[in-house]
Order: structure tokens, then sequence, then C-alpha cells
């Protein structure tokens, strides 16, 4: 009978937590993105030995306490201007690796222009985007990437195009600006595609590095919550509906 | 070597703030202050002094900017006009609430609305009273002239530093757009790395091993720890109200009357001074360098002394509310101004002065 | 000394740099001095006009409701200006499509057909130049070695060859501006 010592021995060890991620109790639900993804960004910036030089900036929304998790300097942002906060951290500091964490309610309906504008200019960072459908951290009101007819608090019968518009495809928008040179659409939901989402995440850091511009890695995420579902049935919910609207890969690689 | 030059307002900032060894200006056009950055641009200080200047989206994005460069330590600045610093007001009540120091100039013109591009004073509650949410203050400074509309620049960002808190130049477009003549200063380095490490533990340059990592945050939702905060808050503006005021006091020393006015009025209001003392009125004036903290205890002592104060300012009526609240009613204080970009001529102070509290 | 005035006319005929060239005189000789522009649309081909004040003495108000000197170039400017100058003070018009002359008796009332001057000198930019040069003829606040002074500090490097012609211009001025008598 073996004791949780013997377990976690050395020899036994085949994976170790990043000391980059803290080790506070996320505040974010059972099932939900955020936690991986915060993990893979800790892991890249321990990867990359960038500790000492990265700046986050963390938006309003679930991920609003962000910098409760990664061991970096934080600055958190105004609702939607974390792109604006990031261009001129990169600009006073060429010298750092500076990213951005919104959401879609944040980089997508509030902050468009901030980040067209920051992805315009080409600004050297790298924006990483949660998009999953809907308003969390209020309570699950609609985005503006919520899918036609998928219901939420302000459309409980479901969006209704005619009346809200179609959900917007911003990172096919960015793709098409001069200043972004990586745009890439990834999700969390399986252990291969965790492993897709890391290698993206690690090569938006190299092309800062690289002096490339804008980089923008959009991650496909559940909100079991807010969509009033098990973990479980929010991953297949989002295989069968969300994938097809928001198809994976690369959109702009250069 | 002292260095005389004839140049605008608006061009005297941006003069001084490449001086002075700002770090970064983020900005966006509005007349009548757009002066300021087109003189940043063809000076083109990233090739001496190294100061980033960019034109930022809109006035959102631009304090955005200054709250991301002040939050690296950086001696960052944006200037605006009315409708533009209305649109950074969310930006300023974050920059208050994660303490970041930085400088914002509004060339004041007329409003409401899209208003007019002329001058105006109509701004003095905005800048003084908060202007976004939560109780916060913006330390607040009105130039007379050219020169101070230079030499406040240095001033104004000492204030940030010293207080972690944001600074209003509350010029108009007057002083925007007259031209006098300027002495501006020494260039002065801007601060290295190695300087901002040292004096500003809090700036967010990259957590060094070993080092507790640095948040810029505004956000607490515990609301007892959020309360302390807030009287945190307000002990450092107390500390500011009992340390920073300025004022100058015009032909006080006998005066009967008072006028109280700041900024380009009290430019007018100095001639309305020399007219009326020709005339024999004993007529002084106090201007308020600080609107924020305001020369409270000044006026209350002048009230002591003269008959009634009247209140010149380019508006209805706002900072006459402050004069209200320092002299306590014991004397009859009354207010005068142009509105709408309309601007008062001595002449007319004096009527108004004569009509309202001589003859009043 | 203490002079105050105001130059009024159309945007594009050199209004607002007439008084930074004399505003940059004063600076010239260690005066004291300000520049207060109309701004705005009305730059853009409307009426234009600046205070200048050149002062031995610290200035209070830039912004002025009398004049010791009013300098009018237009029609508008004649209807808008002629009532603040100071009694005993001094108005310089040119005459070109000016229909109401001035009537004020208690002035002093000058005539400059600048307009006219400089399309015979086929140098239509120095208008202004004609003017000022008028304007230091009745009224020399400044030295004309400074207003050269002051006219290579306001122009930029590359426009100081035309300097010669300026103050060729300026002495032009001097000559053809002349007083004239106000009909009842």
């Amino acid at each position: 009978m073996s004791d949780t010592n013997t377990i976690i021995s050395p020899e036994n060890l085949i994976y170790k937590k990043t000391d980059v991620l803290l080790d506070n109790t996320m505040h974010y639900c059972p099932g939900c993105s955020h936690g991986t993804v915060h993990k893979l960004i800790a892991e890249v910036i321990d990867e990359l030995g960038i500790q000492e030089t990265t700046i986050g900036i963390a938006p309003v929304g679930c991920s609003v306490l962000a910098y409760n998790y990664i061991d970096i300097d934080w600055q958190e942002a105004a609702h939607g201007r974390a792109p604006a906060l990031a261009t001129a951290v990169k600009r006073l500091m060429p010298e750092k690796n500076v990213f951005s964490y919104q959401g879609d309610g944040d980089l997508a309906a509030i902050g468009t222009a901030e980040t067209i504008h920051a992805c315009n200019r080409g600004e050297n960072i790298v924006m990483i985007f949660i998009n999953n459908g809907i308003y969390g951290m209020t309570g699950g009101q609609m985005a503006p990437t919520t899918l036609p007819g998928m219901p939420a608090s302000t459309c409980p019968a479901g969006r209704d195009v005619s009346h809200d518009g179609a959900p917007i495809k911003i990172s096919e928008l960015l793709a098409q600006l001069p200043g972004t040179c990586y745009v890439t659409r990834q999700a969390v939901h399986t252990a291969a595609n965790v492993r897709k989402a890391k290698k993206a995440i690690r090569k938006a850091f190299e092309n800062q590095q690289a002096n490339k511009g804008t980089s923008l890695i959009e991650v496909v995420s559940t909100c079991n919550s807010g969509w009033k579902m098990s973990p479980v049935q929010a991953n297949k919910w989002m295989e069968e509906h969300m994938f097809s609207y928001y198809p994976l890969g690369d959109l702009k690689d250069e | 070597m002292k260095e005389l030059k004839l140049m605008k307002g608006n061009e005297a900032i941006a003069h001084a703030a490449i001086r002075y060894g700002v770090d970064g200006y983020f900005g966006y056009p509005i007349t009548p202050q757009s002066e300021v950055m087109e003189t940043l641009m063809a000076e083109k200080p990233w090739d001496t002094t190294g100061m980033v200047v960019l034109q930022a989206e809109s006035e959102v994005a631009s304090i955005n900017m200054v709250y991301g460069g002040a939050g690296c330590g950086k001696r960052v600045m944006t200037s605006s006009s009315s409708p533009g610093v209305s649109l950074m007001q969310e930006g300023l009540t974050y920059l208050a609430g994660s303490e970041l120091p930085c400088v914002v100039v509004n060339v004041v013109r007329g409003g409401p609305g899209l208003g007019t591009i002329q001058p105006a004073q109509s701004d003095y509650f905005q800048a003084v009273k908060g202007g976004g949410h939560g109780d916060y203050k913006l330390i607040t400074l009105a130039p007379a002239s050219v020169q101070e509309m230079a030499d406040f620049v240095e001033d104004a960002f000492e204030l940030a530093f010293k207080y972690r808190n944001p600074v209003m130049i509350l010029s108009d477009g007057i002083i925007g757009q007259m031209m006098e003549k300027v002495e501006l200063k020494e260039f002065k380095p801007r601060w290295t790395p190695e300087y901002i490490e040292e004096n500003f533990p809090w700036a967010t340059t990259g957590k060094k091993k070993g080092q507790e990592r640095r948040i810029i945050t505004s956000v607490e939702l515990d609301p007892y720890v959020m309360e302390d905060f807030n009287y945190r808050l307000q002990a450092k503006y107390k500390a500011c109200e009992e340390n920073e005021v300025r004022y100058e006091k015009i032909m006080c020393d006998d005066a009967e009357y008072l006028l109280v006015a700041y900024g380009s009025s009290a430019r007018i209001c100095q001639k309305s001074v020399e007219i009326a003392r020709e005339k024999g009125i004993k007529v002084g004036m106090l201007r308020p360098i600080t609107l924020y903290p305001f020369p409270e205890k000044q006026l209350k002592d002048l009230a002591a002394q003269v008959k009634g104060i009247l209140s010149v300012e380019m508006s209805a009526g706002q900072m006459i509310e402050d004069i209200k609240l320092a002299v306590e009613c014991k004397i009859p204080v009354q207010h005068y101004g142009r509105l709408g970009g309309i601007i008062h001529s001595p002449g007319e102070v004096i009527e108004a002065l004569e009509q309202k509290i001589i003859g009043g | 000394m203490k002079e105050e005035i105001i130059i009024a006319g159309f945007g594009g005929q050199g209004v607002l740099s007439m008084g930074k060239i004399l505003a940059y005189s004063g600076v010239m000789q260690d005066m004291e001095v300000s520049w207060m522009p109309s701004y705005g649309p009305e730059m853009r081909g409307g009426t234009a006009n600046v205070t200048v004040i050149i002062s031995d003495d610290k200035i209070s108000s830039p912004i002025l409701h009398e004049y010791d000197t009013a300098i009018i170039l237009n029609q508008q400017s004649m209807d808008k200006f002629e009532a603040h100058v100071k009694p005993g003070g001094t108005l310089i018009y040119d005459g070109n499509g000016i229909t109401h002359h001035p009537t004020r008796k208690d002035i002093t009332v000058y005539r400059i057909d600048a307009t006219e001057e400089a399309a015979r000198m086929r140098s239509v930019k120095t208008f202004n130049m004609i003017v000022l040069g008028g304007y230091l003829k009745v009224k020399p606040v400044v030295k004309i070695e400074n207003v050269i002074k002051g006219l290579k500090k306001s122009l930029p490097e590359r426009h100081h060859h035309l300097i010669p012609m300026n103050e060729k211009a300026i002495n032009r001025g001097m000559e053809i501006i002349h007083e004239m008598e106000v009909e009842a």
C-alpha cells in the first residue's frame, strides 16, 4: 500500500506544475477553459525564460483577476481597453514581453476600436482572446459572439439575427489587417487541442521577440455555467455548434 | 542660458514636455489643442530624448495608453479639449483608483455637447468635482499665461508622482492659442529604468526573481478592503489640501471688493482691476492656481476684509460654489461670466462688479 | 509704452502672420508681447483677426474691448472694429473693397492702398508687409531692424531669401500711407 509521499517522490513524477502558475485557488467554475489557458501561458513564459520581462494586461470579465494566478507583473485594464494599455507598455519598454488577455465582450464588443487599432498599428504584442459566446461574469448575457438561436439571459428565446445581428467573427476581421502577423483559432477541451493551443501561444511570444507584429490567439471556449450545461455537455455542445461557426486553425501565419 | 521664445500655449506644453524628460504622449486631435501633438510630431523627440509620441484612435484609447505607461512608472501625458476630456473620464477614474501618476491637459472649449471651438471655462465641475465615478479627486492646475503652460508641465508631474494621482492642467482656448514670450527650461534626462526600479516599487517593469509581483488594479471585491482603500485615498487628498494650495493675490491689501478668477479670466480681470483702480474703486483679485485643492482658507480670510466677491468665470457659475463654501455666506458672492465661447471684456467685468456687488 | 492693436481682415491676407512678425519684433527689443488670434473655421477664408499687445510692462489681459490702433483690411472688420478704437486712437485701413469709409472724428484715420500697391509690385504675398510698413510709419513702436530680426525668427530658413522683398514692401508701405480727412 503506497502513501501519498511515495506517489509524489521524484522518481515517480511525470508532470510538474510550472512555478509561474501560482498556487492560489482559481475562482473559475469547474469546467471553465480559463484555467487551462492560464496554465498554458504560464508554461510558455516559463519555457521561454521570460518571467522577469513579461507584463500581462488583464481585462474586465471572468478573467479580471487573472493576476492572481500567473506570477508576473500585471495591469488590470478598464473594460475593453487592454490593447491600449498593452500598446503603451510595449512602446515605452520595447524590450519587455507584453500580452493582453481578453474575453469576447471585452475584445469584440466594448473594446472593438482598441482591438482593431492595436492590430492595425501592428503593435508588437500577444493578444489572447477567450471566446465562449457569452458574458460569464455578469451572469450569462448575450455576447457579440453568441451563436444564432443560442439562448442567453438578454436573449432568452435565443439570439435573433434579424434583431441583434450575426455573431462577429472578429479574428477573421483582424486577419485582414496588415499589422497582424499571426491569427489563429484554437480550443483547449481535449489533450490534443491543449497541445496545439500551447504551441500557438509559444509561437505568438516568439513572434513578439522577433518583432513581427500583433499575434492573436482566439481560444473557442466553454462557459458551462452561462450555457447552463455540465462541463461534459458544454464541451460536446461547443464541438457541435461553436466549431462550425468558428472553425479551428490558422487564419494567418506570416 | 536663458532662451526666450514666442509661442502658443499649446506649443509651450509640447516643448516643456520634451525638455522635462516626459517618456510618452498619447493623444487624439481636437480643436483648440491640436498644436500640442503637432508640435511634438514636428520636434521628433524620439530621435533626441527617446520620448514616445503616438496618435491614438480616440481619447478613450489615449487615456488608457496613459494608464499603461503610468503603470510602468513612466512619465506620460495626454492633452485634449472638452468633448475629448469627457471621453477620458472613465480612464481618469481608473487612474485615480489604481493610484497612477499622469498629466492630462484640457484646453477647454464651450459646451455642452460638441459646443463651440471657442474658449470657455465650463469644465470646472468636471475637473475638480470628479468627472468620473467614485470618490476621487483630480489635482487641478490652472495656468494663466503661456509661461505657466510650460512651467506647469513640470509642476504637474511632480504633484502626480508625489501623490500617485492624475493631475489636470485646466487651460482654455485663449491660453492654448495665444502667443507670449516663454522662457524654456534646460533639457533634463528622462528617468532611467534603474531610477524607476529604485523609486517606484509599484511599477510593472517585470517581476524580478524573489520579488512579489506588482499588480496595477482598481478592483477589490471585498468591501471592507475597499473601504480601507477609500479612507487611504481620502487621507491622501487631505494631505494634498494641506500642502499644495497655490494662488496669487493682486492688489488685495487695501481691497474693499474682490474678484476671484482663474486662468484666462484672471488675465482679463487683472485688466479690470487696473481700470477700476484708475476710477478709484478699491478692487483686488484672488487667482486660484490650484483649483483642487482650492484656496479656501485664503478666501475665508479675505471675506473678513472685503465687502463682496465677484466670481468671474467663462461659465454659468461653477467655481462660485467653492467660493460660497469657503466664505460661509458671510459676505455677498455673485457670479459674472459670458458663455458658449464668448469672452467677457475687462469693461464688462467692471460693469458687473458695479451692478452686482458695489450697487447691490 | 503700451500699444494695443487689432488687425482684422480676410483669412489669407496674412493678418495672423503680420501680427506674429510685430510680436516677434517686440520680443527682439525686449518688450512684453501677446498675440491672440481668432481661430477655427474663421481661419479658412472667412474673417480673421488678431490682437497684438506690445508693452514695456507685464501684460494683463490679452483680450481687449478697445484698441489704440485698429488695422482694418475689409468691410466686415470696419463694421465691427471702428467703434472699438479708443478716443484719440488710430485707424488704418486699406481702401480696397471698402464701401463705408470710417466716420469717427475723435480718432486719426489713415488709408493705405496696399492691395493695389502689392499688385503693382507684382508681389501679392507681401501685401501684409506693405500694411505693416504703413503702420510703423505712423506708430513707430518697434524699430525696423527688429522687424527684420523678427521676420527671420518667424520665417523658416528656406524662406529667408524673401526677406529683402519684404523689406522693400515695408519701405513702400511707409511711403504710401496717408492721413484721411473724415467727412461728416
